[in-house]
């Protein structure tokens, strides 16, 4: 076993990549939440009158349940109080951002991306994805803006969409998370500061992958970052987000929304690659992930998919989910969700049947190796009306060591006796007849691991886009990987 | 003179501290066919695993050479690299690893050990088609997962389409021919008499002179309670198919 014990420890003291700071001025407000702040931020943006009074609602809702300390205590997580007064609410790059030109863009913020892998520059673009960048609390530009321009399509950030097509924004903004939502989904209403906001019009068939790139690089500041996403009827879109951040001895809080809604026969696919940084090796350090992400397939025949890929961050706190609406209309959540060290995520879904003859699947891997505790929390619920609904869960966890966990919460509510309901769930753990046979096939220890993990997490993978799948088994491997080169 | 390509000198083996292995001595030499037999639970399979370095085993003594190296310094993937190849008696499934991908990462992992360019699968694919066709193999096989929802006898089959694949120079096969109906126990034995050759050398674990029939042996060796007993020819196993194992172990208590 000795030699299984060491390809997995070095696993478990994998290096982030990611963890590097960029010198770049940056312009913060002064630590601390109030009304005043809420003000400064909707300023700042030179918000129309609408977005500053959904804030402030926000605003005095999120602090009446702060009072009442009703954050969230039911999920299999463990962290200190975190000090809302001691955190920035607000940080950009001094420099203006620059949306519609690259000579404008501070170059030390475009060798940044180019250090993560994103290029933005013209030549060495990804072929066939636009990039939107968020760094810090902005978004600092967006790539391929012209060519989607052509095809109708509005793919802009968030704070651009206010000043551009409020009409849209005042539309759908909270129209799926409302502000009283939850504490982090308010508190996020209350002071987020960018994000993306995405427009497919009727008929129009997105020609490209859309994506944005979260990037954290400001010190004990939290991110808050909103994206909306609209396909209107018959439209199409794929759209992909990446994030990752510097290796900070400090918890730093990522507190975003998202919200998809999904016309008649519309179809949204949305996938994420979650990398912030997940702490050291004792568990000292990393993001907090707390995050709202739901969609509404408003119309019939609509379907809204998320696939996510969760490697990073301290703590994972997120629930991708699809109001099916629409009758026919299809929901899917396909999640990987690895944690390492003392990484901790508790990660699922919701499944909310109301129309007729709606569909949802659910397909999640969990992974837990060193101290890392993985919690699959999910739930399908079946309403009066939706005669016929149909669900698939299937939850597998797969074991690296002795010392980590995983656990499982489905929920599930029928009232509607139509329904069909299929649900299964394995644990195994990485054998040693499983590592055996791989290493006697002349596969190193620690590669014998990423292949066995890579395998556990096909179906999941075959969901993402062609050009992030490879990337995101990379990724899992790196995450696997022993710091010995 | 060169030395045997392997050596095993008084080894001892435990596993749980319980003794399993106690005392064999055995000597291969590239170019030989030797078939071990014997009762179950004589010790087979824990000498097939220990030699290909499965680390739940505890040596409390002797040693192994691999061409006059300490074999037991080895870890798994080390042995592999060093020509060592086991078939196992239960092949292991790796759900959504493709036969082919699986493969070829195996045939990579062994080229980059001993300091080859890696094979693209342009280079891999001729090579693995013709080890199909040898093996009377379905293509099909090779997109699905490794072993996954294969018979018992597909599995078997697919263990020597590897030995095939990755030209060990020592194979041990534990017990490929169970589980195989006749047409089955035919192709495989034509798979593995191909693989017969001066440079490599074959140990087959058996418990039927059936397959004996098609791969005749150089050396027999029959394996009770630990220990070998006997060796001799092709003839020891017609002779064990008519006496059972039961006048060997006299003939230990004798010895
Ligand atoms: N963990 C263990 N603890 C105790 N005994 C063990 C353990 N593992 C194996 N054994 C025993 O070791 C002995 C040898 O097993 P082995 O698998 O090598 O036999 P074999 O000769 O291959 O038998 P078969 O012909 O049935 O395949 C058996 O009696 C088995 O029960
Ligand atoms: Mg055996």
């Amino acid at each position: 076993m000795s030699s299984n014990v060491n390809a997995i420890r070095k696993l478990a003291e994998r290096e982030y990549k990611w963890g590097f700071v960029s010198e770049i001025e940056s312009e913060s407000v002064p630590k601390g939440l109030n009304e005043e702040m809420v003000r400064l931020i909707s300023a700042k943006k030179h918000e129309p009158e609408f977005m500053l009074e959904w804030r402030l609602k926000a605003y005095r809702h999120w602090a009446s349940l702060e009072r009442a300390s009703a954050e969230p205590k039911w999920a299999n997580i463990r962290y200190g109080p975190i000090d809302y007064q001691n955190m920035v609410y607000y940080s950009a790059p001094k420099q203006k951002p620059a949306l519609e030109s690259l000579e404008l863009l501070d170059p030390e913020i475009l060798a940044t991306y180019q250090k993560l892998g994103i290029p933005l520059d013209e030549q060495k673009r990804l072929a066939g994805v636009a990039v939107d960048a968020v760094f810090d609390s902005v978004s600092v530009v967006t790539t391929f803006k012209e060519k989607l321009r052509e095809a109708g399509v509005i793919f802009c950030s968030f704070s651009e969409a206010v000043q551009q097509h409020p009409e849209l924004v005042r539309k759908y903004l909270g129209s799926v998370v409302p502000y009283t939502d939850n504490f982090f989904a308010a508190l996020n209403a209350a002071v987020f500061s960018d994000g993306s906001f995405v427009y497919v019009p009727r008929d129009v068939h997105c020609p490209m992958e859309l994506s944005t790139y979260f990037r954290i690089n400001a010190a004990e500041t939290g991110q808050f970052e909103r994206t909306l996403i609209v396909a209107d009827a018959s439209a199409y879109v794929s759209y992909l987000e990446g994030c990752t951040a510097p290796i900070r001895d400090q918890n730093q809080l990522h507190a975003a929304v998202v919200e998809l809604v999904a016309l008649d026969d519309a179809q949204i696919k949305y996938s994420t690659v979650q990398n912030w940084y997940p702490g050291d090796r004792e568990g000292k350090g990393g993001i907090y992930n707390f995050v709202t992400k739901r969609g509404k397939c408003e119309g019939v025949n609509s379907k809204i998919s998320w696939t996510q890929v969760e490697t990073g961050s301290a703590i994972t706190w997120k629930y991708p989910s699809c109001i099916l609406r629409g009758d026919n209309s299809v929901g899917e959540f396909y999640s990987v969700a690895l944690t390492n060290n003392y990484q901790q995520a508790d990660t699922g879904t919701k499944m909310i049947h109301i129309g007729k003859n709606t569909k949802s699947t659910i397909v999640t891997k969990g992974i837990s190796a060193g101290h890392g505790q993985n919690t699959y929390r999910g739930q399908v619920k079946i309403m009066k009306g939706a005669v016929g609904a149909r669900n698939y869960t299937q939850c597998d966890s797969l074991l690296i060591g002795d010392k980590c966990g995983a656990h499982t919460f489905p929920y599930i509510e029928v009232r509607n006796s139509s329904a069909k309901m299929e649900h299964e769930a394995s644990t195994s753990k990485i054998g040693e007849d499983q590592m055996f046979y791989l290493r006697q096939r002349g596969i190193k220890g620690e590669d014998a691991i990423s292949m066995i993990v890579n395998g556990f997490c096909k179906r999941v993978f075959r969901e993402l886009p062609m050009e992030f799948a490879v990337e995101a088994q990379k990724l899992l491997s790196v995450s696997l990987e022993g710091s010995v080169g | 003179m060169k030395s045997p390509l392997l050596e095993i000198r008084n080894l001892h083996v435990s596993v749980d501290r319980h003794q399993i292995l106690k005392g064999i001595d055995l000597q291969v030499n590239a170019g030989e066919v030797h078939s071990i037999m014997g009762p179950n639970g004589s010790g087979k399979s824990t000498l097939a695993q220990v030699l290909s370095r499965r680390d739940a085993y505890e040596v409390n003594s002797g040693e192994a050479l691999l061409n006059g190296e300490d074999l037991l310094a080895m870890k798994p993937e080390e042995a592999a690299w060093a020509g060592v190849f086991l078939a196992f008696q239960y092949p292991v499934e790796v759900p959504g690893i493709s036969n082919a991908y699986f493969l070829r990462t195996a045939v990579n992992a062994m080229r980059k050990a001993r300091g080859l360019e890696e094979m693209s699968a342009m280079e891999f694919l001729p090579m693995f088609r013709e080890k199909l066709r040898l093996l009377e193999m379905d293509d099909k096989l090779m997109n699905r997962s490794v072993n996954e929802g294969f018979s018992g006898g597909e599995k078997k089959r697919n263990e020597i389409l590897q030995m095939a694949v990755l030209e060990p120079k020592l194979a041990i096969l534990d017990e490929t021919d169970s589980g195989l109906d006749i047409d089955a126990l035919r192709v495989v034995a034509k798979g593995i008499n191909a693989m017969r050759g001066p440079e490599r050398a074959i140990v087959v674990v058996t418990h039927y002179q059936r397959l004996l029939d098609y791969i005749v042996p150089d050396f027999v060796h029959v394996l009770v309670d630990g220990r070998i007993v006997r060796s001799g020819g092709p003839e020891l196993a017609r002779e064990l198919e008519e006496t059972g194992y039961g006048s060997m172990e006299a003939s230990t208590s004798a010895a």
